[in-house]
């Protein structure tokens, strides 16, 4: 399944040295990359003529706490044209941050800014990284692992300050 | 100047509020503000056992439960790997297409209503009336029916339904024309939409815009056709598109797909196999009532699986459906326990009402209202 794939044979000629991991499970493909190439990788997979993945399908972020580095980014990409879909993986440490991927598809922007607001993961170049569910000025990031489902939350006022 | 629509405004079908820079009568800039109905979804099913998280996504669209649970399910059955019975799967789809009905109904009355035509929310809760009784009669829940369970249907259809939706099939398309009357030709309507929102197909994509507002743009995507699942590659449909991508576009390719989705509740029960309705898997499903009541390893069963649900592979899945907004996908990662590791849920209108800007800057301010009901939201889900 991982040597059939068009998408994984292209990245592996085209970027050797980046992919860290290839994993199939349910028919579903996996490419773990690192965090310093994903716009590099994105580009090329949004704008080679044979993969064409002009669908951001979903961005969303992951907590592996306690373990470093903590958070990953996952990508959910999807070719209108061949019908595939791709699943790109990247890790980021608690202090760091990664670059945004607005460039390439422009719902990376509301994407990002939710990843930011929920788990505390901040994008490089984002135009308007600003909480979207949660007001500003809320304390904490509910979908770190180390969040209390219930608990310190429930005293404070719910009234953002406008 | 500034002004601030929303939260409490009817047009924005919920709690959105957008707040409007303007020159004039035109919009310059307009930023909307999200999270009025943020319940943490995704992070409650963390603690959730897998069966307890199926009436959580009830709970995502309200207009389309059905279609919710389905993409829920499908995600676990793929994670575990079960295979459902063909007569689970062929009421899955004609409850689903049901729903995507009773789904595109409210959004034609609501739409029709925030452009000025009030009579044909009258005529579209008569016909979502009908849905909504077939649904209590099969799943005893009206707006949230929590039907579906994973490896199959919670129970069969009862009888006489099957007759019902058979008489409902077989008027809806004149009620098509009923709708159509009122709106297609009517030069109002014409003049409030067409060329109005205009969004394309570059932009649609960039944006992440699925379902009937991708295909208003002409963009030919359905999960339903890309991905099939749950037996739909054993269904004729077609998929309507539009080629402006208007506000009217999008009206035309919703009224063409009520049309498509009567037509494969027809199929769904012409062919209706007849069989099981729920996998037989013990590590999952529930045994039958009566053997609970009668055996102890039945009793034990039911009880290990309300109590502790059952424990998948580790690994991770994404499934997704074509709910009656767009794309409705879920993205489990299982670390071995009977509990989601993170269940990331990819909802349409999240995707979609991030192109709101994008297609009303530059407008008059009385097309917001047609914009966004044109695009169909509902913040049930955009907040989760």
């Amino acid at each position: 399944m991982t040597e059939t794939n068009l998408a994984v044979k292209k990245l592996k000629e085209k970027f050797p040295n980046s992919i860290l991991e290839v994993k199939a499970f349910r028919n579903e493909v996996t490419v773990s990359v690192p965090k310093k190439e994903i716009l590099e990788i994105c580009r090329f997979l949004h704008s080679d003529s044979d993969l064409q993945y002009h669908l951001l399908t979903d961005l969303c972020g992951l907590d592996h706490f306690p373990q470093t580095p903590r958070f990953e980014v996952v990508y959910h990409l999807c070719s209108v044209k061949t019908n595939q879909r791709l699943r790109l993986k990247t890790r980021v440490g608690e202090s760091e941050s990664i670059v945004s991927v607005e460039s390439v598809w422009k719902v990376a922007n509301w994407y990002e800014r939710e990843a930011y607001d929920l788990l505390g993961i901040s994008f490089e170049n984002h135009s308007d990284l600003r909480r979207i569910m949660l007001w500003d000025g809320y304390e904490g990031h509910p979908l770190r692992k180390d969040f209390p489902v219930e608990g310190p939350d429930f005293d404070k006022p719910f009234v953002p300050e406008v | 100047m500034t002004i601030n629509m929303g939260p409490q405004h009817p047009a924005t079908h919920g709690v959105l509020r957008v707040v409007l820079e303007l020159d004039g009568e035109i919009i310059v800039k307009a930023t909307p503000h999200l999270g009025h109905l943020h319940r943490g979804m995704e992070k409650l099913a963390e603690s959730k056992t897998y069966h307890q998280a199926i009436p959580l996504t009830d709970r995502l669209d309200y207009t389309n439960a059905m279609g919710n649970n389905l993409a829920y399910v499908l995600a676990v059955e793929k994670l575990l790997g079960i295979e459902v019975p063909k007569r689970a799967q062929y009421i899955r789809v004609l409850m689903a297409e049901l729903q995507r009905i009773a789904a595109h109904l409210i959004w034609l009355g609501t739409h029709a209503l925030d452009i000025g035509a009030m009579t044909l929310l009258l005529y579209n809760f008569r016909e979502r009336e009908d849905i909504l009784r077939i649904f209590e009669e099969v799943a005893g829940g009206r707006l949230t029916p929590t039907y579906l369970r994973i490896g199959g249907l919670s129970k069969d259809l009862p009888e006489g339904v099957e007759e019902k939706i058979k008489a409902f099939v077989q008027a809806f398309p004149d009620h098509i024309k009923e709708y159509e009357a009122l709106l297609t030709k009517n030069v109002i309507w014409m003049k409030r939409t067409k060329g109005v929102g205009i969004f394309s197909k570059e932009d649609a994509l960039s944006f992440g815009v699925t379902g009937p507002t991708l295909r208003g743009s002409g963009v030919k995507y359905d999960v339903r056709k890309a991905f099939p699942y749950s037996s739909y590659e054993e269904f004729d449909f077609e998929i309507p598109i539009g080629t402006v991508g208007d506000v009217y576009d999008r009206y035309i390719v919703r009224l063409r797909e009520m049309e498509w989705s009567n037509a494969i509740v027809e199929q769904a029960l012409e062919r209706l196999p007849k069989g099981p309705i729920i996998a037989n898997d013990p590590r999952v499903t529930l045994p039958p009532k009566d053997d609970v009541l009668s055996d102890i390893a039945s009793l034990i069963r039911q009880f290990k699986i309300v109590s502790e649900g059952f424990y998948p592979p580790q690994g991770e899945v994404y499934a997704s459906v074509e709910a009656s907004k767009g794309e409705l996908g879920f993205y489990i990662v299982s670390d071995g326990s009977n509990r989601p590791y993170r269940l990331r849920i990819r909802t349409p209108s999240f995707a979609n009402l991030s192109a709101l800007s994008k297609m009303i800057e530059g407008s008059l301010i009385a097309d917001v209202i047609a914009v966004i009901g044109s695009i169909d939201i509902v913040l049930g889900e955009v907040d989760r």
